[in-house]
């Protein structure tokens, strides 16, 4: 199986490479004739139907590649290298398949299939715009070339073991034993490598001067199926970290979580900003480069967390092909470059913006602050290495550095996400920013009393610390964005009860089906108000540290935990060390936790595995933290976290706004509808002409 | 000068509230940064989440949660000394930066090349927003707003506007 394999992987190199030659050549052939004759056009078709069928037949060849890994997985197969070193025999089944995107070689695997994967669809929906999705499909040819380089000579999954074969493998990394790795990667890897579509598209557009703005519409759904991918990935990783690593956070600005941020904030931008280009054709180069650039900080995230430069708990991947994605990185920037200068009269835009207070204006605000965002966590990850260059010593920039600097423009962002959608294009009349903002700023008014009352009975004032203060803006800045929201909902859903007679919430349905772009958008910015207010919470998280007997008790909060017992087991993949600890609230016994440690007997290596007990309000997180060596008793850390359910609410509200966006309107779906039944009658009058029928 | 002072004509009532904005955000500001009580739990949580720990698990110094960690429990030891003791929270982190090396702090101290890290984002933010507020006042003097009568858009464009207006 790994000869077969690493033979499927040459195979795949050799089609990429012909679906970028003959393509480049068709296109090229294509630009330099002008109007075709009837000799020259087959021909040219010719060509570009075969690098497109290359492309396609690559998809089979990387996923061979991805099959026999993933057996040399399932088959205990030692004499391969990577499986030796990321699995064992008594991993179970699903942990064995993960071993795909557990190292460096599977990942890079990974990379190439879902971009083979993204490039068949692609290929298959040509007739959506043929030569734009030619041009397409020669530039991720281009892409898949790299990665598939790499995996043929200088990271190959199926390098053989030498000398002796091992009985047993190392196995997995113990963190990545944990049900939602087997998801999170995937999920992160469908968002990094699905950016590689729009830009594709977005640079295709360029070269061929595409007119008009229609390959923003083509692209749409891929970038917003993209984002949702990367947003899924970032949340399922943070939740992750939380239920993993035992530190009580789920978010602690480490190098690999910030190079997943970067893409996700210029992608956010570029989804915001590509409206003005549709709806006023403003903003050209602005969004070409958003785009350039969401791609290239993929790569740049990739090549960071790979080749060592930085340092980060979760970089289960590093090697020496770090050197190789900054040449490639090159290699795009160039052609970007070049394709840029060559084409820029192309990007003219048509309109400029005519007020400071308009939707316009207020995209391009939000567009800088997310920009400036990932160029803060750009800096805050690159300073060490800046400051070894120039003082000749590393420094961390950690998380209180990111809390202070990227905190206030998350605020700010909020604020704008309120305010944002209140504008109206072109320019905002005085009267109608009163009518919009009236009522989320009585609300927010309200909301910032009762914060303030609240917190006073348990001696908590917005300006007793930073973090409260943060917070408190926060709360009330989600509160005017989610008063907001609601408000526009209402404004339409209650014209079109009166219209119809129809209840409000039917009208707001209705309504939403009808425009699902725009109030699947609302939906989102209420998610991330959502989430934001659960983000607020951890300025008020509490911990505390016990050694705990027999019936030992530990309170925090309003919660008493007792322990019932404590004693350890084994299994053929690990031992394991947990307490029985009852939870009390009021006197009244709410549930039982069993926080565990682990030690893996493969790789000799510990893991947490956190108790959590999970409401709206609070979590209580608990953590087998060891065991007093001297007495023998565990010793038990407890975090009382406020508002984290609100988080992952948040993302699946995020989640269904983005599926609502994605769907097509009613009045679309109608007409399609429509036309499909006109052209069956049409179809059915022809029919019964040729049958000589009337 | 205070004769010149006299000879001013009063400011108006509105104006000179306006002209408190300034120093009411300046003591604001001040409260902000004198935020954070002299506590000693409080200060022990709040450097224990400014320093790493440095056994190399990258976790802040109060979050480690190794089983066994070399480091960590004498860290947080000579911490909760140094506060006891009632040193500055900047000879504690000189301290420790001494000891253990600058990589044990969580975010770099002001010191003249640090301030680099410090002041880049927030500049760079701020000089965008103010260059962006010229920007569309710029467009907004040199570009007259399209007539009534302009030319509509393309038909792509009517229809994403339809699409995603009421």
């Amino acid at each position: 199986m790994p000869t077969f394999g690493s033979y499927a992987l040459l195979l795949a190199l050799a089609l990429s490479g012909y679906t970028l030659l003959a393509g480049a050549l068709a296109l090229r052939q294509l630009a330099a004739a002008g109007p075709l004759g009837p000799a020259e056009a087959p021909r040219i078709d010719r060509i570009a139907e075969t690098a497109r069928r290359a492309g396609i037949a690559s998809f089979f060849a990387v996923t061979g590649a991805a099959f026999a890994l993933i057996w040399t997985a399932f088959t205990n197969d030692f004499t391969v290298s990577y499986i030796l070193h990321h699995s064992n025999r008594a991993l179970p089944g699903a942990y064995k398949f993960a071993a795909l995107w557990s190292g460096q070689e599977g990942s890079l695997l990974l990379w190439a299939w879902l971009l083979a994967g993204y490039g068949l669809v692609l290929r298959l929906r040509h007739r959506v715009d043929v030569r734009l999705t030619a041009y397409a499909s020669t530039i991720l040819a281009g892409i898949q070339l790299f990665f598939l380089l790499l995996l043929n000579f200088a990271a190959p999954p199926f390098a053989l073991v030498s000398g002796t074969i091992p009985a047993d493998g190392f196995g997995l990394n113990p963190l990545l034993q944990y049900p939602e790795m087997v998801i999170h990667p995937p999920m992160l890897y469908l968002g990094y490598v699905g950016f590689a579509v729009p830009f594709a598209f977005a640079l295709g557009a360029l070269m061929m001067r595409y007119p008009g703005e229609k390959w923003i519409h083509i692209t749409r759904r891929w970038t917003m199926v993209t984002w949702l991918f990367l947003t899924c990935g970032i949340f399922l990783g943070a939740h992750w970290a939380y239920s993993v690593l035992g530190w009580g956070g789920y978010w602690g600005w480490d190098p690999v979580e910030n190079a997943s941020l970067m893409p996700w904030l210029t992608g956010t931008a570029f989804l915001h900003s590509v409206m003005m280009q549709e709806k006023r054709g403003m903003m050209k180069k602005w969004n070409v480069w958003l785009i350039f650039a969401t791609f290239l900080l993929t790569l740049l995230g990739t090549d960071l967390t790979r080749s060592g430069l930085v340092s980060s708990v979760h970089a289960f991947a590093q090697s020496s092909i770090g050197a190789w994605f900054p040449g490639f990185m090159l290699v795009v920037l160039a052609v970007c470059l070049f394709t840029f200068i060559r084409q820029s009269d192309h990007l003219q835009s048509e309109h400029h913006i005519e007020a400071m207070v308009s939707r316009e204006a207020s995209f391009l605000f939000n567009n800088w602050i997310l920009l400036v965002a990932c160029f803060t966590v750009l800096w805050g990850t690159l300073f060490p290495m800046i400051s070894e260059y120039v003082q000749g010593n590393k420094v961390t920039v950690g998380a209180p550095w990111y809390n202070r600097i990227a905190v206030p423009m998350g605020i700010l962002l909020m604020l704008l996400t309120g305010v944002g959608p209140l504008l109206a294009w072109r320019s905002a009349s005085l009267r109608s920013l009163r009518r919009n903002l009236v009522n989320p700023c009585i609300v927010a008014g309200a909301v910032a009393l009762a914060v303030v009352i609240l917190g006073a009975r348990a001696n908590l004032y917005p300006w007793s610390d930073l973090g409260t203060f943060y917070s408190f803006l926060v709360w009330v800045l989600a509160a005017f964005v989610v008063t907001a929201i609601l408000s526009e909902f209402l404004r339409g859903a209650s014209v079109i009860a009166r219209h119809t007679g129809q209840n409000l919430a039917a009208s707001a349905l209705q309504l939403t089906r009808r425009n699902t772009r725009r109030y699947g958008g609302y939906i989102i910015h209420f998610g991330v108000a959502v989430l934001f207010i659960g983000l607020a919470g951890s300025a008020f998280n509490q911990s505390q540290e016990q050694e705990l007997g027999f019936h030992d008790r530990m309170r925090i909060g309003p919660y008493t935990l007792v322990c019932q017992s404590y004693t350890q087991d084994s299994n053929p993949n690990y031992d394991t060390e947990y307490a029985l600890l009852d939870v009390f609230r009021g006197g009244r016994r709410i549930t039982q936790m069993a926080p565990e440690k682990r030690f893996y007997a493969a790789s000799q290596q510990p893991a947490t595995m956190v108790a959590n007990h999970s409401t709206l309000a609070w979590d209580l997180y608990v953590v087998y933290a060891g065991k007093n060596p001297d007495t023998g008793q565990p010793i038990i850390k407890v975090f009382l976290n406020p508002l984290v359910a609100w988080i992952w609410i948040g993302v699946l509200i995020v989640v269904a706004g983005t599926a609502v966006a994605l769907t097509p309107n009613l009045s679309a779906t109608l007409a399609a509808s429509r036309a499909r039944k006109a052209t069956s009658l049409v179809s059915d009058r022809e029919a019964v002409v040729a049958a000589g029928g009337r | 000068m205070p004769l010149l002072r006299s000879l001013r004509p009063p400011a108006p009532h509105a104006a000179r509230r306006w002209s408190r904005l300034p120093q009411a955000a300046l003591l604001a500001l001040l409260a902000l940064g004198s935020m954070g009580a002299a506590d000693p739990a409080v200060r022990y949580n709040e450097l224990g989440h400014q320093m790493m720990c440095v056994c190399s698990c990258a976790q802040v110094l109060i979050e480690c949660n190794h089983v066994g960690c070399p480091d960590s429990d004498s860290m947080l030891h000579l911490l909760r000394a140094s506060v006891s003791r009632g040193d500055s929270d900047r000879s504690i982190l000189e301290a420790f930066q001494a000891k253990y090396g600058p990589t044990v702090l969580a975010s770099p101290l002001l010191t003249p090349f640090n301030k680099v890290a410090w002041i880049v984002p927030p500049a760079v933010l701020a000089f965008g927003l103010v260059g962006l507020v010229a920007l569309i006042r710029r467009w907004r003097n040199t570009h007259a707003p399209a007539p009534a009568h302009a030319p509509q858009p393309g038909a792509a464009r009517d229809r994403v506007r339809r699409e995603t207006e009421l």
